[in-house]
């Protein structure tokens, strides 16, 4: 009897002991839940919460008539501007653009998220994921890890992204975000019209993976554009993408200015 | 070994192996940002404007009979709001749980109510949906899991609602979708509408929302009818290729009317090359230009 009593009291403290190990981990996620869990292995590749790679394809639900067509001149509904980018956007003449060579000016770190396209996701190398987009011949690239962009290094289109994995702390296979904070970014549009953001606008996105009701895999895009010279507030919209199976629709397309 | 070394081993692994399904705090008031889909969530979209809707040809010539004029009706008033009225209004949302009094465990998450729109309750408690002869109401009955930190909740028994406040329907055949996913104080709501009456394939919508410390208030419902002089046995409609309202998009902003009265094909990138020669570009944006959202 008396041995009993010590197994099961051992069995007790055990049990109490693992439940400490488990909280500690659900606890250090904070109260926001995402970005506090155990310390991330070196390998961003190994570490990944889910697997973003292979084609996925735009599904334009929202602000489609900005999205799809070019938006009429004027049209700037829902983005929070300052007078100054109403006065910058007014100015928009795709003409300028076509004639200065400058015709990716919409598809930016910003704005590529929202242009129809399809994405091909893979990875460069265990510590960098590359994000193509077909729709403007784009390319992102996500670094994960202690990269540190080079000294001085002149803004570009895509800008300078800093990946982190963010742990959701469930058994999903599927849980978890991927963290993109971009900055060094060259001046370009948020929409195709001339709504203008500035070298000055920083990007946090979270990617999300769900699934669709069917099961199918669809990859949410949180995006969260930050510019203190053109927007009056975080410009915050999300974009959707579906899974493909294979590169059959993927069709590289040269920027436009108009279209 | 001893058996108790091996009791304490067994149980710590136990514990550390399968941890608890991740939970997250949903609590509190959450302020709408409604930079997307301003002019749809606020004063409501332009008429015959369904680009980007998987339709198909019941959905559509539904949609096409709609006169706004309905809602006029006292019976109709309130005809429209399920839960999809969380992603097709302007609204805030508050939330809450709604813990077990013996066990304190999470028995349901509230999204409170607005204006018209009831709260959702979501049972967390395992109950099952009820069967499929069951009542339909405009609140439905939802159930919730936790995927990690993602809580995904059903809602079915609905009844016949709209998908966008022009006219676009959803049926009492209708499941409701909502994935709920928090980023700090940052919250995404992604609402998938699955209706196999009027829709060729599920149709995605999402929503973010920052948390806020200002109470976002949870009035409502019912619905409240009104008498607005509509006489009595005229139903507003308009018959097959009748509706007034099928060129407004493409008069107001270009876009030509095969894309206005959507269907699958209209939410894919390739669906530009089959109107890019019909779109034309307005000189200047004339109506719903930039009077909501964050202007």
């Amino acid at each position: 009897m008396q041995r009993k009593i010590l197994t099961l009291t051992w069995f007790m403290v055990g049990s109490l002991a693992g439940l400490l190990m488990t909280q500690s981990g659900l606890y250090a996620q904070g109260r926001g839940g995402r970005g506090g869990g155990a310390a991330q292995p070196q390998n961003a590749k190994a570490a990944a919460v889910f697997d973003p790679t292979g084609y996925w394809v735009s599904v334009i639900t929202e602000d489609w008539r900005y999205r799809m067509v070019t938006p009429s001149p004027g049209d700037y509904q829902g983005v929070p501007m300052t007078p100054e980018a109403r006065k910058v956007a007014s100015a928009w003449d795709p003409a300028k653009e076509e004639a200065s060579g400058d015709l990716c000016k919409s598809y930016g770190a910003p704005a590529l998220l929202r242009v129809p396209n399809r994405l091909h996701i893979t990875w460069q190398d265990d510590q960098t994921l590359r994000m193509d987009s077909d729709a403007g011949k784009q390319t992102r690239i996500f670094h994960f890890g202690d990269w540190k962009p080079a000294a001085a290094a002149p803004p570009t289109l895509q800008g300078e992204s800093i990946a982190q994995w963010e742990r959701g702390g469930g058994r999903g296979a599927t849980d978890g975000s991927l963290k993109v904070a971009t900055s060094n970014l060259k001046a370009g549009f948020l929409r195709k019209n001339g709504v203008p953001y500035s070298e000055k606008t920083t990007l946090t996105e979270y990617y999300d993976l769900i699934k669709a009701p069917n099961g199918d895999p669809l990859m949410v895009v949180t995006i969260i554009t930050t510019d203190p010279t053109y927007l009056t507030q975080p410009f915050v919209i999300t974009s959707q993408y579906k899974k493909e199976s294979s590169d059959a629709k993927w069709n590289p397309t040269a920027c436009s200015a108009r279209w | 070994m001893t058996s108790n070394k091996l009791s304490f081993g067994l149980a710590a692994l136990l514990c550390v192996s399968f941890p608890a399904l991740a939970e997250i705090d949903l609590s509190g008031s959450w302020a709408a940002i409604n930079h997307e889909d301003s002019l749809e969530r606020g004063g409501g979209p332009n008429p015959v404007d369904w680009a980007g809707l998987p339709f198909n040809e019941a959905g559509r010539a539904k949609a096409l009979s709609f006169s706004q004029s309905i809602i006029s009706m006292p019976e109709r008033i309130c005809w429209f709001q399920t839960q999809w009225h969380i992603a097709a209004g302007p609204f805030s949302l508050r939330m809450w749980a709604v813990p077990d009094p013996i066990t304190g465990k999470v028995q349901a998450w509230v999204v409170g109510a607005w204006e018209t729109r009831a709260p959702m309750t979501i049972y967390m408690d395992g109950r099952p949906h009820p069967g499929k002869n069951a009542p339909h109401d405009q609140t439905g009955f939802t159930t919730g899991v936790w995927n990690g930190n993602e809580l995904i909740a059903t809602t079915t028994h609905i009844k016949t609602g709209y998908i966008r406040r022009n006219g676009a329907a959803s049926s009492d055949q209708a499941t409701i979708t909502t994935h709920f996913l928090r980023h700090g104080d940052l919250l995404t709501v992604a609402l998938f509408m699955d209706d196999p009456v009027y829709l060729t394939e599920p149709y995605i919508l999402t929503r973010s929302y920052n948390l806020s410390t200002n109470p976002v208030a949870i009035g409502g419902p019912p619905c409240i009818v009104g008498d607005e002089g509509v006489e009595s046995g005229r139903v507003p409609h308009y018959l097959p290729g009748k509706n007034p309202f099928v060129d407004e998009m493409t008069k107001l902003y270009g876009i030509p009317e095969e894309a206005a009265l959507g269907g699958a094909e209209t939410m894919y990138p390739e669906f530009r090359e089959k109107i890019k020669d019909k779109f034309k570009l307005p000189a200047k944006c004339v109506k719903n230009c930039a009077n909501a959202g964050g202007n």
